[in-house]
């Protein structure tokens, strides 16, 4: 098994909200001892709803934002206090793709410095044309051309606009990327462009990825290991096929449950769950779930349960005091599956791939 | 397969509807071709920039003036001309037989006033009822979209209301007036998929309860999947497909919705490398000629640059393609 390249040990981040001189702050608990470990090479997925703390565990671990307490190593070196030169050298080998490529990138700069700035940082004792052969070798990497240097955010299409996200975070040659819903502000069409283009670039450069996001599809294509959070803490981890094929939390199961498929007659059968997440300024007591799940017993709304592992894979643990006893007695529901597509069209779809993969095609003579 | 919904009398007939934009007139919105029916969902899918949030703009008589002008318009209402240029007629229409909600619910109400006086308002704008039941109707339609204690919500502001609940009270102002029509422009798109399933769980209930047609808009395949009865994909301002949902998911016939569908990373079966559709959409300056999906076709002809024919594929299936079906036209090369 390849050697973590970044770990977490109980990292906890609390914000203080309000509070004057006669009232105490409330207390925003956004991520609650979580403990991750990032494998060289592998590709990681933080997955949540709104509001589940992810962004907020992202930001710390890139060391935007400090914890309030807990511990982070990346390549065995203590990170979580790095300061001044330290950090900076971690910045070089852990950068951060956003969400929106519109408001990432500074308008008022081109293409060529926005590139650029990050090797000025880091590799200062570059000349300028070196600098700028370089920036042309990015732009190529991400599927842009070099005479688009000179050109300004605006001009670019929302796709285009992540590539050159993407492109100055791979700059500075990082070793590991972390993604705060890199794809989802894009259009279906062209998230599958960056989502192949991630991938591509994993595999040439050797890159560890960490993915944030909320569409489980998404996350089922890009990851190799998954984790689940809800109201602040990781409720369920594992492989990536394990997650999806026996999601052992009811959080999982509901949240697998609820995706609607696009596939014609497919029923979803759906676990629901009531009502929406609890404040994270007043979270209940025990498991954070409890509260929403159909599963909820005493022992639930007393005891924090503690990450186990499962039956089902090493590695697959899931924070829930029954998860045995609901995986016997609740198998998961099954969808229907649909009606399919016809043989007509599946040969239309494979027409298509052949097509894009520079396969020519001509009219028929009879046609 | 023809559903019993497609061969009643539509509620909105749009026979054609054409947007001009700029000097050049270019088409921003080409030969638009849908109905509805009561009871009925149709859904308009495609990506940004296609036109489907513009066209039920349109509609609802809401295109910003000196934006776009409407260049062929022929539509029908419950039977009757329903006329674009007559905006007094379109005033009554909206939020009365004809209502829309939107994606961002947050944006959409008045973070000023409680949403109780907002939902009252919307009933007192078309109904003449007293302040007292226009009251009682808002709490009733409150009950009905699932927000627990709606006297008590009645008095709270939009933003003390998480997105759900937002989206929750929009479609209670919406439906307040029983409207024969409801267009949702992305309703669940800023919502979580827990919440989504929720929402369109109520638009589906309260549309089998009220008989009202749907017509949603949407870039979400699965969402499609799970509300419509027919759909309409729409690329570049022209509709490239539409027929009955289980044509189009079945058996698509236009690149664009192959290629869309083969993008979209899937729950199950093998994971993949994902086909993509190349290149950009066109902007209206860069257009090309003939088929709108030329430059980003995998299959594009020499031919391609002239009007793609409207093929029909029986069961109102319809695809905008030179060479559709793709197995009669296309051989290896």
């Amino acid at each position: 098994m390849p050697e973590p390249i970044l770990e977490a040990l109980n990292l906890t981040r609390h914000f203080k909200i309000g509070g004057s001189l006669f009232a105490k702050p409330k207390v925003l608990r956004a991520v609650e001892d979580v403990s991750l470990s990032v494998r060289q090479g592998e590709t990681l997925a933080i997955v949540g709803e709104s509001g589940c703390g992810k962004s907020t565990l992202a930001r710390m671990l890139m060391r935007l934002i400090e914890p309030t307490s807990g511990q982070m190593t990346f390549e065995g070196r203590q990170i979580d206090r790095a300061k001044g030169r330290a950090l900076t050298e971690l910045r070089r080998d852990m950068q951060f793709i956003f969400q929106d490529p519109f408001s990432s990138l500074n308008p008022r700069m081109t293409v060529g410095r926005l590139v650029g700035e990050p090797l000025e940082t880091h590799a200062p004792e570059m000349s300028a044309k070196d600098r700028r052969a370089k920036v042309s070798e990015l732009l190529a990497q991400v599927g842009l051309r070099p005479e688009h240097a000179d050109r300004y955010p605006h001009e670019f299409s929302g796709g285009q606009r992540q590539r050159i996200g993407i492109a100055r975070a791979l700059a500075s040659g990082p070793k590991l990327i972390i993604g705060d819903e890199p794809v989802s502000a894009l259009d279906v069409s062209v998230q599958a462009q960056v989502i192949n283009l991630l991938a591509d670039l994993r595999d040439a450069l050797g890159l560890t990825l960490v993915v944030i996001a909320h569409d489980l599809a998404v996350i089922r294509h890009m990851s190799d290991r998954v984790a689940v959070m809800y109201l602040g803490s990781v409720v369920e981890e594992g492989p990536t096929d394990e997650i999806f094929a026996s999601p052992r939390h009811p959080y999982t199961r509901a949240l697998l449950s609820a995706i609607p498929v696009a596939e014609h007659g497919r029923a979803r059968h759906q676990i629901a769950l009531t009502g929406e997440m609890p404040s994270p300024l007043d979270p209940p007591s025990g498991c954070r779930f409890h509260t929403r799940c159909p599963f909820a017993r005493e022992a639930c709304r007393a005891d924090v349960p503690a990450l186990r592992v499962t039956d089902t894979a090493p590695g697959h643990r899931a924070a829930c005091h029954f998860f045995e006893e609901i995986a016997a007695e609740a198998p998961l529901p099954r969808a229907t599956e649909g009606s399919g597509r016809t043989a007509a069209a599946q040969a239309r779809f494979a027409m298509y791939a052949d097509a894009l993969a520079g396969g020519t095609l001509r009219p028929r003579e009879t046609a | 397969m023809v559903t019993p919904s497609t061969t009643s009398a539509p509620l909105l007939d749009v026979r054609a509807l054409s947007l001009g934009f700029g000097a050049s007139q270019t088409d921003l919105l080409k030969g638009l071709r849908y109905s509805v029916a009561p009871g009925e969902t149709l859904c308009i899918v495609g990506e940004s920039g296609c036109g489907k949030s513009v066209s039920s703009l349109a509609i609802m008589g809401l295109l910003p003036k000196g934006a776009a002008t409407i260049t062929e318009a022929d539509i029908q209402f419950r039977g009757a001309p329903y006329d674009l240029s007559d905006t007094a007629a379109l005033r009554r229409h909206r939020g009365a037989d004809i209502a829309m909600i939107f994606q961002e619910p947050m944006t959409s109400l008045n973070p000023a006033f409680r949403v109780g006086d907002q939902i009252a308002e919307a009933v007192r704008a078309h109904r003449p009822v007293s302040e007292a039941q226009a009251r009682d109707r808002a709490v009733e339609m409150l009950g009905r979209v699932g927000i627990p204690a709606p006297e008590a919500r009645m008095s709270e502001y939009p933003h003390q209301l998480s997105g759900g609940m937002r989206q929750r009270v929009m479609i209670a102002m919406a439906l307040a007036n029983d409207p024969a029509l409801l267009i949702a422009d992305e309703p669940t798109t800023a919502l979580d998929v827990t919440i989504q399933s929720q929402i369109l769980d109520l638009i589906r209930d309260l549309q089998a309860e009220t008989g009202m047609g749907t017509i949603m808009i949407t870039h979400d395949l699965g969402v499609v999947a799970e509300i419509a009865d027919k759909v309409a994909v729409m690329y570049a301002g022209t509709i490239v497909e539409s027929g009955p949902a289980e044509a189009i998911f079945n058996d698509p016939q236009h690149p664009y919705t192959i290629g869309l569908m083969s993008s979209m990373p899937r729950l199950t079966g093998p994971r993949e490398r994902l086909a993509t559709v190349p290149g950009t959409v066109p902007t209206i300056e860069t257009m090309p000629k003939g088929c709108r999906f030329s430059t980003r076709c995998p299959f594009a002809q020499p031919l391609c640059a002239e009007e793609p024919p409207s093929r029909d594929f029986g069961g109102g299936h319809h695809a905008l393609c030179h060479f559709a079906p793709l197995n009669d036209w296309l051989e290896p090369g």
